[in-house]
Order: C-alpha cells, then structure tokens, then sequence
C-alpha cells in the first residue's frame, strides 16, 4: 500500500489538515478508491508515532480543534527513498478473475468457465466504454486522463487474457482433472 | 431512432469460403457501432458489403429507403462520394497531390468550386493539426500526418456513414486517440453514423456498442463460446 507515502507526498508542499489531505488526495487520485478520513486520521497517527510527521499548529475557530501536520525530516528522506525504489514488477498473480476460471474447472466444468469468461468480457466492455466516454468527455483534466489511461490499459490486458484464455480452457480442464 | 442504415441477412462468399454467414446489423444517425472479432471473422467484408464496395450474395443492404444490392455501380459509386466517407487503416492518399489536393478531391468529384473545395479541406486539417502539411505531398509526411489527413478527406463531405476499418491501426496510441476523439466528436456533432472495424478493445470503446463477429456470425458471447473445445 501507498497511502503513507502519498500522504507524505501530499504534505512536501507545506503542513495540512487531515480533511484537506483527503481532498488533495481525492483530486489528484482520480479513479482511485476515495480515501477515508478515518483512514486519513489513522495513517497520520502512524505516521506521527514513527516520527515521519509531525504536529505543526492547532487552530479551534469555535469548532472542533483542528490539527495540521507537517513533513519531518525523517518524513523527507522516507518520502525521497520511496520514490527511488522501483515497485517489483508484478510478483504475483494477483486476479479474481483468474481465480475464477480455475476454480471454475475445478468444481463445475469448461461450461462453466466459458460462460464466466463471456459475461466477464461484456462487463469489462461495458467499463471500459465508461471510461473512455469520461476522458474523451469535454473538460476533461490531464489528471482524469491519465488515471482512465491507466484502467483502460489494464482493463484491455484482462480483456486480451480473457480471450486468450477461452481457446486454452479445453486444455486447462483436461490438466486439472488428469 | 429510424435506422440510417440496415443490413439484413447478409453472406457473402470468396469462391469456397463463406465470409458472412447471414449477419444483421442496424445503425442509427449518430451512432458508432464497433465490429470486432479475430482476424478473418468478417468484419471487412461487412464493412466493404454495406459501404457498397461488395455486393453481398444474399441478404439486403438498405441506405435509407434505397436498398444498395439493387443498385447499379455507378449509382453506388456516386453514394460513396457523396453520403458515405470511406477510411482504411493506410489512408490511400493519392501521392502526385498534396495533402490540400487529396482532401478537396471528394469535394470536387462532386461538383463543388475549386475555392471553397479548398477552403473546406483547409479547415479539415486544422482540425486535425496538419493544416501545416497543406501543401506537401504524402511523400514528404509522417505516416501520423498521413492517416488524419485521410481522416479530413474521409469527413470533408460530412458524411451521413462514416466506414473506417481500423482507422487508427498505423498511428501511435496518443495520436490514434486524438483522432478516434475527433471522429467521435464529428458524430455527436453532425449525427454522422460510424462503423468502426477493430480487433482492439480500446477502439471499440469509442463506440456505443459492439457486434462481435466469429466466422462470418454474430457472437453474442463476444468470445467464440463453444469453439475450441
């Protein structure tokens, strides 16, 4: 995960509130899961107990006491070591899609796999279509572009797996039950 | 909406290979309609069967209320320049003109003045940002400019159908994006129809929907379910 870093990212301007970290998180993040302030909140504390951030001031203005945080200098060199470091480029295959089909042999037959790969397909279509409506859509900001950029990409290596994997179904069937 | 343009029960064979095996297809104005499928699953044939280009052996392909298999080739011909626009994956510009030249040409096939065939084409590649390259030939272009000065000369007589068969297939992803967003733009537009050929979802979705096609038939499924087991 790369909340804290984020976080961290976010607050190399200059110190922050919590609830305006979850806008600029929120409008620089397009597409991503919308961050919650709880989590806003307890990523902060994390981030304070290991001395990455630290409290900067608190004004009340008649309402809840607000807290704003600031980058240490520990944060900093954390922050510059993350984006240093290469992510290991997918390790894993990490996919319920691809779950599915297996299991999907394994308990029912290629039927059964077959026809979770179609509707699979019409869904990722459909998604897909969404997104390039939202990018194409006038007013669109480079923000929202690149975020949609980056699931159509990955919605189109789904859909090139899913196809591939049809013609390979028969084959895997036969494998997992041999 | 009244369909623009309606195939029913098309096939259409290449000596003992059936090419389209009955496909029914409808477009409405302003609509774009994706046809995909693997190589060799009809999708060209479709496109070359209802731009008028094929006849089809059997099944019929209205424009309208005029159904195009009646027709003489002169009268489809004549369509093609004027209601239909045509765009192929290598845009097919003619090389002895300049780019001006190649997208005022469907203009002036079809009768308008020489000055405001010229003006008009000016203006289609500013649209699409090659209004520098009006005057040079294909030669001395990139394959990028080439292709969305075919574009221009493909909407220049907008069109009622546009028919591209990958269209973006020899640009890079950011310029094929600018010029798929800019035929999108044309049909919501001008109401232009736009069957668009594809194997690449990304393509397909530009469009509103998608006929997949899987040996000359429409495969609901989209994935060719029951073949290959």
């Amino acid at each position: 995960m790369s909340t804290p870093h984020v976080l961290l990212g976010l607050l190399a301007g200059g110190p922050r509130h919590g609830y305006e970290l979850k806008r600029a998180h929120d409008e620089r993040m397009p597409r991503a899961k919308p961050l919650a302030f709880g989590q806003v909140y307890a990523t902060l504390g994390r981030l304070e107990r290991d001395g990455l951030v630290e409290q900067a001031e608190k004004d009340q203005d008649g309402g809840p006491e607000r807290v704003a945080y600031a980058l240490t200098s520990r944060g900093r060199v954390a922050l510059d070591e993350w984006l240093h470091t290469v992510e290991t480029p997918a390790p894993y295959v990490v996919s319920a899609l691809f779950n599915k089909v297996v299991v999907a042999l394994l308990a029912a037959d290629a039927d059964r796999a077959r026809s979770y790969l179609a509707d699979q397909r019409a869904a990722h279509m459909a998604r897909l279509r969404e997104l390039t409506a939202a990018k194409t859509a006038p007013g669109a900001s480079v923000g929202d572009v690149v975020a949609a950029d980056f699931a159509i990409a990955h919605l189109d290596a789904d859909l090139r797996w899913l196809q591939a994997t049809l013609l390979r179904v028969a084959d895997l069937y036969r494998e997992v039950h041999a | 909406m009244t369909p623009i343009l309606r195939g029913s029960a098309l096939t259409r064979s290449y000596g003992p290979t059936l090419a389209l095996r009955g496909v029914d297809v409808e477009l409405s104005p302003g609509e774009i309609l994706a046809v995909t499928g693997p190589s060799g699953c009809g999708k060209s044939t479709l496109l070359h069967c209802l731009s008028g280009i094929l006849t089809p052996d059997s099944g019929a392909v209205h424009y309208r209320d005029a159904d195009l298999t009646t027709r003489s080739e002169a009268d489809r011909s004549k369509l093609r320049r004027t209601e239909f626009g045509v765009l192929f994956q290598y845009g097919q510009l003619v090389p002895e003109l300049t780019a001006a030249e190649n997208v005022a040409l469907p203009l002036l096939l079809a009768g308008t003045g020489r000055r405001a065939a010229r003006e008009a084409a000016t203006s289609w590649l500013d649209r699409f940002g090659v209004a520098d390259c009006a005057d040079q030939r294909p030669g001395t272009m990139s394959g990028g400019q080439q292709q969305r000065c075919a574009v221009a000369r493909a909407l220049v007589t907008e069109p009622a159908v546009l028919f591209a068969d990958e269209p973006t297939g020899s640009l890079d992803t950011v310029t094929g994006e600018t010029v798929l967003t800019e035929i999108v733009r044309t049909a919501r537009e001008r109401g232009m129809a736009v069957l668009l050929v594809t194997h690449d979802a990304r393509v397909a979705g530009y469009a509103d929907r998608e006929l997949v096609l899987l040996d000359g038939a429409a495969d609901p499924s989209g994935l060719g379910i029951g073949i290959g087991s």
